[in-house]
């Protein structure tokens, strides 16, 4: 049976790393069909008319993006394909990478072309290293069969691709961060403006796109843009990739239709068939770590951009985390804040020295020791992060914190008040542990 | 699954690539422009020859890549799974984020730290484990789960860590 409608249609297929399988079922056929056939403008036309944006996170238009790269910059240009995937709730760029290498390939020669480059990186988190291996062999197999390299397929065309290993920190995951990690230094930050289609890797025009926004690119470039609009909603087009986690009965990686109801993907059999345990949703964080918990009577929403941001979420990543009523949300969360605390770079103030404090509180919270006013503070100190830090990672902090006083606040008052959770099947099982 | 043997902590002053991983030293080189950005490849290879970064290899690093040897070893500080201590031959890693604390890793962390007798950052007299909890994997739809050297361990529990344990010598 097929898991999915595009991107994991055919990734269960033995052999499919191989180039041969992947060209058996039509792989390389639209770099073939493309090259020398569609001028480069054509097919940022194309890659704008299907409505892509950006799986990595923001939802940035794709097509739109490649069309801020300077035309007439004497500088070469670069594309680099984000594998950074650190966005805790998110791996699915992992699977398709492991399952499916030669289309993240096929994605990133043909992307270059689009904006006129004639290299491109890969950059993978650390941990990916035997992720890098199976795309390095497909680089490998794709250079011997003449895709890459001085003229690829014939075509006049230059193009070299190469991977790129980090070494485990979150900020890497940030565009400009992982550039400067990429050019040999500390992985931090840098200011925007200048954006990256104008100065990104060594000072040139560079674009920067997430696995899974490449690997959509040689099936949109072959079918069309409006091809790709038979899946999703007027503003949020095609498929996506979700990565559910959590205690359901079946969680992993689901392609939707974009706009697919959240209590589908939750409850359906045909996706993650429920909760487990005769456990109850209590609220579900859609889109990676980084956004707004939604409390379960808003789980009937569309996981498509605009509704989730109807109910004060984003899609994000696509980092579906479950959350089941016997969890404490103090408990919860503090171990969320204990990730930014732990992945903040420490380049600006309010992000390094709120993410500690916002860890304080919450652990004299959790611990039982909360004070008169904590609650109060906690988020205060949030919202002095947010819209206050230097890059995207303090929002991304800041926003768990505000979604879950927004809606959860009772449990953090009870504990002020209580000294303890209201309920706490974690805990319970951690002290079960004694020999 | 081959592991790197583990460079003791009196390591010599000076280091040089042993032969064998020149010629991936020149080849990692040869992917960027500027020479600079092939620090965190030349770091890894340093990883995997001695087992861990002494300070002698962040040197060698510097000299290959003509940098000023403070600027390697604020890029190796910058990461986590750079070893600047020796480790054990199997380096526990793991996931403590919420959707694997969800799904029991408090639980089997605290397992384990019974049963090896050592706690996070620590290694085992022996040097087989060092045990350390790490922020997601990208692997939470198989939480709780580790990554040991190069290999994920998915969905699992404290019979099935016990039994990779087992495996590892
Ligand atoms: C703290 C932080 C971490 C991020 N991590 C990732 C990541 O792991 N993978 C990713 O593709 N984008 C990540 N992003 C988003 C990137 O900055 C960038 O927007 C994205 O790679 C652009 O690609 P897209 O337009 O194809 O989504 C992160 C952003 C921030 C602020
Ligand atoms: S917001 Fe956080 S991660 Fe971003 S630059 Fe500031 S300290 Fe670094
Ligand atoms: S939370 Fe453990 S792998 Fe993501």
């Amino acid at each position: 049976m097929s898991r999915g409608l595009l991107l994991f249609k055919d990734i269960d297929t033995p052999g499919l790393t191989g180039i041969e399988t992947y060209r058996k079922l039509g792989g390389y056929e639209s770099l073939a069909g493309t090259l020398g056939h569609k001028t480069p403008d054509e097919c940022i036309e194309i890659v704008k008319s299907s409505g892509l944006r950006g799986r990595g996170g923001a939802g940035f238009p794709t097509g739109l993006k490649w069309s801020f790269v300077p035309k007439n910059s004497p500088k070469p240009k670069y594309i680099v394909c984000n594998a950074d995937e650190s966005e805790p709730g998110t791996f699915k760029d992992r699977e398709l990478m492991v399952l499916n290498p030669h289309l993240l390939v096929e994605g990133m020669i043909l992307s270059g072309y689009a904006i006129g480059a004639n290299a491109g990186y890969i950059y993978f988190r650390g941990e990916f290293a035997y992720v890098q291996a199976i795309v390095d062999k497909a680089i490998a197999e794709a250079r011997a069969a003449g895709l890459l390299g001085d003229n690829v397929f014939g075509s006049g065309f230059p193009f070299e691709l190469y991977t790129h290993l980090g070494a485990g920190a979150y900020i890497c995951g940030e565009e400009t961060a992982l550039l400067s990690s990429l050019e040999g230094y500390r992985g931090q930050p840098r200011l925007k403006p200048p954006f990256p289609a104008v100065e990104g890797l060594y000072a040139c025009p560079t674009v920067v796109n997430n696995v899974e926004t490449i690997m959509n690119v040689p099936h949109i470039l072959k079918n069309g843009g409006q091809w790709y609009k038979q899946w999703g909603t007027e503003k949020s087009c095609g498929t996506k990739v979700l990565s559910v986690s959590g205690p359901v009965k079946r969680p992993g990686n689901y392609e939707i239709p974009l706009g697919l109801p959240l209590r589908t993907l939750i409850e359906s059999p045909e996706y993650c068939g429920g909760m487990r345990d005769g456990l109850k949703v209590k609220g579900v964080i859609p889109g990676g770590s980084s956004v707004p918990v939604i409390p379960a009577s808003q789980i009937d929403a569309g996981l498509d951009y605009e509704s989730m941001n109807a109910v004060g979420t984003f899609l994000g990543s696509g980092g579906v985390i479950v959350i089941d009523d016997q969890t404490c949300m103090v408990d919860a969360l503090w171990n969320l804040i204990r990730f930014y605390r732990h992945e903040s770079c420490g380049k600006c103030t309010p992000c390094r020295e709120g993410t500690y404090w916002m860890g304080e509180i919450l652990e004299r919270l959790e611990k039982g020791e909360g004070r008169e006013g904590d609650v109060d503070l906690l988020l205060d100190v949030a919202n002095n992060i947010f819209g206050k830090s230097f890059c995207a990672l303090g929002d991304a902090a800041a926003m768990p914190v505000q979604g879950m006083l927004k809606h959860f606040r009772e449990e953090f008052e009870y504990h002020v008040k209580h000294k303890r959770c209201m309920v706490n099947r974690r805990r319970q099982a951690v002290m079960e542990v004694t020999a | 699954m081959s592991h790197a043997p583990v460079m003791p902590v009196e390591a010599p002053a000076v280091l040089e690539w042993p032969e064998a991983v020149k010629a991936e030293v020149a080849e990692a080189i040869s992917h960027y422009p500027v020479k600079r950005s092939a620090v965190l490849p030349l770091l890894w290879i340093a990883q995997r020859t001695w087992g861990w970064l002494p300070p002698a290899a962040m040197q060698l690093v510097a000299r290959t890549l003509e940098l000023n040897e403070p600027e390697v070893f604020g890029v190796a500080t910058f990461y986590t799974m750079f070893n600047l201590q020796p480790v054990g031959r199997h380096h526990l890693q793991v996931c403590m984020t919420l959707s694997c604390s969800l799904m029991g890793a408090d639980r089997l962390f605290k397992h384990l730290e019974h049963k090896l007798g050592i706690g996070h950052g620590e290694t085992t007299a022996d040097g087989r484990f060092t045990l350390r909890r790490v922020e997601c994997l990208a692997a939470c739809g198989g939480g709780p789960c580790m990554q040991v050297g190069l290999d994920y361990y998915e969905d699992l529990d404290e019979t099935k860590v016990d039994a990779i344990l087992e495996k590892l010598k």
